[in-house]
């Protein structure tokens, strides 16, 4: 089935550059099917996601508001021996990334010798001048992180984006493999794969370890926006697999000092939130006044430390782009030690030289707003029109503290079904990283696929797919 | 458990069932049609929906009918609708229910939907749509029992389908008493025995009737139909259990009255209880069916306010003013 296999001059993560697989068991069992089998395991798979309802909502989609999942069933491989350095390097982050935050919102030593420039963080608009003064329990800010990881043509892994808020998409890592093990079986036999199940008991566990000392056994819960929010799928399936409620603002009230939720018997007290709505809509009283989708005072309840939020707010400011060009020194000045996963090279436009070097060059350079995700507001340089670089440059001119510039790079590609053919599409990779009481780094992660040729755009909400992720614990890299 | 997830089991619950009379409603009316004058107002009419349908539509025509109550987004107990509401429900209280319950809800929709995409074949021969509806609702209805714990919730979402049952049953009842009305001499022929049975049929009820009362006499059916113990589509019957799912949810003991809803309950079944089919036909079979209705959405307006009702809560807080819309408890709601 690989046989005409073209790869198309990125780094391919399964074929190599003398065309000889990388993973050959893998190879071998994948070339044990042929195209009409493929095909129709194809189909069975989406069969089964419409079935299962797996699906997300994509905001001014006219076609009802939900989308299945787009998956494609060759897996990425990524040997053991790389995955546990990606794995020490997210560790180190992270540890760092916490240390930062304490340090911002704590006495500031970081800005006060001018290690990060004090005006990009306090410019930041996630910076949250109502955390200041404040600690979350152990000191940990984020509880889960979905750090994006990209490999480049050189086959170097880079980190490319923090995504400390709230980071989706850890739901469709444990629906592939279900979906894998259900539609290839043949293709796992002989393979051992190190595996991603036990999440939601990891992630239950982070919850407890960070709740509030006082609370005796914590009740967790899942705050989500509600059934039109484009990752709903996720926060319903992670609620049901952790066994906790999953609630919406007005299930939550603020009684008695405490956080508490609306049952059929009265009130009952919550100690952690694990939310996933953004900063802005928590609490009316203290960010936005017209958020309906929050909790009047609960940002009150939570600085007295009688509730737990996961993540803490305020971590934006630490995942902001022009703060990540800093992300190498930050790791050197909390823990003297250097970057295990390098940064990709970033043009901080608040900087005027740098900012001079982006406008010159805009034609080569991938340009990004500081505080947006989901690939919005994207600016690729080499193809977008003179019109659209134009606007671009305007935009940059009007405010340089919103924008950072990036080279250009090509991301690896993996074999994935188009037609009925095997042609190489791009991905990048998201683990997921869990903090209480220590670091758990979920082995592999989703991969995205732009299922577009040539495209580099992996968001889901942008024509992306994903696949499942394999760490081989018993196949050598060739 | 939640107030708004009890409210959204229950209401799920209440979406299944009724998409599951309205197939049957219109499966009896295809019955007693063919061989006779097509008669589909009455349909409407039991229904409670006719302003709604005359505003769309205006001619009772069969196929109007059908395309109103099948595949009409704008009827909001549209078999379509109601497997819509369902599904919606079912999606925002997705982790408290069994992945099995979840898969058949969500399949119930997509074969409505997959029947909404050739629509113009099924309203020409509904017979297969509407059995599939039937089915998959069943198929929910036993998931239901060997997949979720039989406990609040559980509970919460048997007291949605009795009600509702109860209430549709009823209507389906009354659906013949319009039928019947004009040509009250037919009372005791053929043709009577031919409509009582199709009625017998589209609750599932013939063979159980037979076992019951042998012959078919339409005071019997009556009977059968409204004051059967053990019969799950009877009236009291699904007074009956409703009650004890309520106590269960209360855990209080059957019939003891500590609340409006208990109060409510009592009655319903105490008259059910004294009641006879004489007294029944008596006051007439139209106006005892209207008045039980009328209980039934009491009972409806009780439990929502003992149970889901978010009413604004009064916080330490002296500065809140903040009222908690409840627009957002209600919005998948609509009532027949």
């Amino acid at each position: 089935m690989l046989e005409g296999y073209q790869r198309n001059g990125a780094f391919d993560e399964l074929i190599d550059g003398s065309g000889v697989p990388r993973y050959r068991g893998l190879a071998s069992r994948l070339n044990t099917l042929n195209f009409t089998d493929l095909a129709v395991r194809q189909k069975t798979a989406e069969e089964h996601l419409r079935e299962k309802g797996i699906t997300f909502a994509v905001y001014g989609h006219s076609d009802g508001t939900e989308k299945v999942w787009p998956f494609d069933v060759v897996p990425r491989a990524i040997p053991s021996a790389e995955w546990n350095q990606v794995e020490r390097g997210l560790q180190q982050r992270i540890r760092a990334l916490n240390l930062f935050l304490d340090d911002v919102y704590g006495p500031k030593h970081i800005l006060n010798d001018g290690t990060v420039p004090r005006e990009l963080v306090l410019t930041a608009k996630t910076y949250r001048p109502v955390c200041e003064g404040f600690r979350p329990p152990k000191g940990v800010w984020t509880h889960i992180t979905g750090t994006d990881l990209v490999r480049d043509k050189d086959g170097a892994i880079y980190v490319l984006e923090d995504n400390l808020r709230c980071p989706s998409g850890v739901s469709y890592v444990l629906e592939n493999r279900e979906l894998m093990k259900r539609v290839l079986p043949e293709v796992f036999l002989g393979a051992s794969i190190a595996p991603v199940e036990h999440y939601p008991e990891q992630l239950l566990k982070t919850l407890v370890q960070t709740a509030p000392q006082t609370a005796d056994r914590p009740t967790a819960v899942l705050l989500s926006p509600g059934i039109y929010n484009s990752a709903y799928f996720e926060h319903s399936f992670l609620a049901q697999q952790m066994g906790i409620e999953l609630v919406f603002g007005p299930d939550l009230v603020v009684a008695d000092g405490y956080v508490q939720m609306r049952t059929t018997t009265g009130l009952q007290r919550v100690d952690v939130i694990y939310r996933r709505i953004d900063d802005d809509f928590l609490d009316p009283k203290c960010f936005r006044e017209d958020s309906v989708l929050g909790v009047p005072g609960l940002m009150e309840v939570y600085k007295a430390g009688r509730v737990t939020l996961a993540n803490a707010p305020g971590t934006g400011v630490a995942d902001d782009k022009a703060v990540y060009a800093y992300v190498p020194k930050i790791i050197k000045y909390y823990l003297g030690e250097d970057a295990i996963l390098p940064n990709v090279p970033t043009y901080i436009c608040d900087e005027p030289a740098e900012c001079d070097y982006v406008l010159s060059h805009l034609h080569e350079l991938v340009v990004k707003p500081t505080n947006e995700s989901g690939g919005y507001g994207l600016l690729m340089g080499p193809t977008a029109s003179q019109a659209e670089r134009d606007a671009c440059a305007a935009a940059i001119r009007a405010n340089p503290r919103n924008w950072i510039g990036q080279p250009m790079l090509t991301l690896s590609t993996v074999p994935t079904v188009i037609g009925d053919g095997l042609v190489p599409r791009h991905v990048d990779l998201r683990p997921f990283i869990l903090y209480g009481d220590d670091i758990f780094v979920l082995p592999g992660g989703l991969t995205r696929v732009a299922l577009r040729e040539g495209s580099m755009i992996v968001n889901s909400s942008q024509g992306g797919g994903s696949k499942d992720t394999w760490v081989m614990l018993n196949e050598l890299a060739t | 458990m939640l107030s708004r997830v009890a409210n959204c089991i229950y209401w799920m619950n209440r979406y299944i069932e009724r998409a599951e009379n309205v197939a049957r409603f219109v499966d009896v009316n295809q019955s007693i049609s063919l061989g006779g004058t097509p008669q589909w107002a009455p349909l409407v009419y039991a229904s409670g929906d006719e302003e709604l349908f005359s505003k769309h539509y205006g001619e009772f025509s069969t196929e109007n009918v059908l395309r109103f109550l099948l595949f009409d987004e704008q009827n909001p107990n549209s078999i379509l609708s109601c497997a819509k509401y369902a599904r919606e429900n079912a999606r925002t209280i997705r982790e408290i229910l069994s992945v099995s319950l979840w898969e058949s809800i969500n399949r119930f929709y997509l074969r409505v939907r997959d029947g909404m995409a050739h629509s113009d074949a099924v309203l020409q021969n509904p017979h297969q749509f509407l059995e599939r509806v039937k089915r998959s609702s069943h198929q929910v209805i036993g998931v239901t029992e060997a997949t979720l714990s039989h406990g609040e919730a559980w509970h919460f979402a048997r007291v949605g389908q009795l009600l509702e049952r109860a209430d549709k049953t009823s209507r389906i009842l009354d659906v013949k008493y319009f039928i019947l009305l004009p040509a009250a001499s037919h009372v005791g022929s053929t043709l009577d025995v031919v409509q009582w049975s199709a009625l017998l049929e589209s609750t599932s009820a013939l063979h159980a009737y037979r076992k019951t009362f042998g012959r078919i006499e339409p005071k019997s059916v009556a009977q059968f139909l409204i004051l059967d113990r053990n019969f799950p589509r009877a009236l009291r019957f699904c007074v009956v259990q409703a009650q004890a799912s309520l106590h269960e949810i209360t855990g209080t003991p059957i019939g003891e009255i500590t609340s409006p809803v208990t109060e409510r309950f009592a009655a319903l079944r105490t008259q059910l209880r004294q009641t006879t089919i004489n007294d029944i036909f008596n006051q007439g079979l139209h106006e005892f069916i209207d008045g039980f209705q009328d209980s039934v959405n009491g009972l409806g307006s009780e439990i929502f306010s003992a149970f889901f009702d978010t009413k604004p809560i009064e916080t330490t807080d002296v500065a809140s003013d903040q009222k908690i819309s409840e627009s957002s408890f209600s919005q998948t709601q609509t009532q027949s």
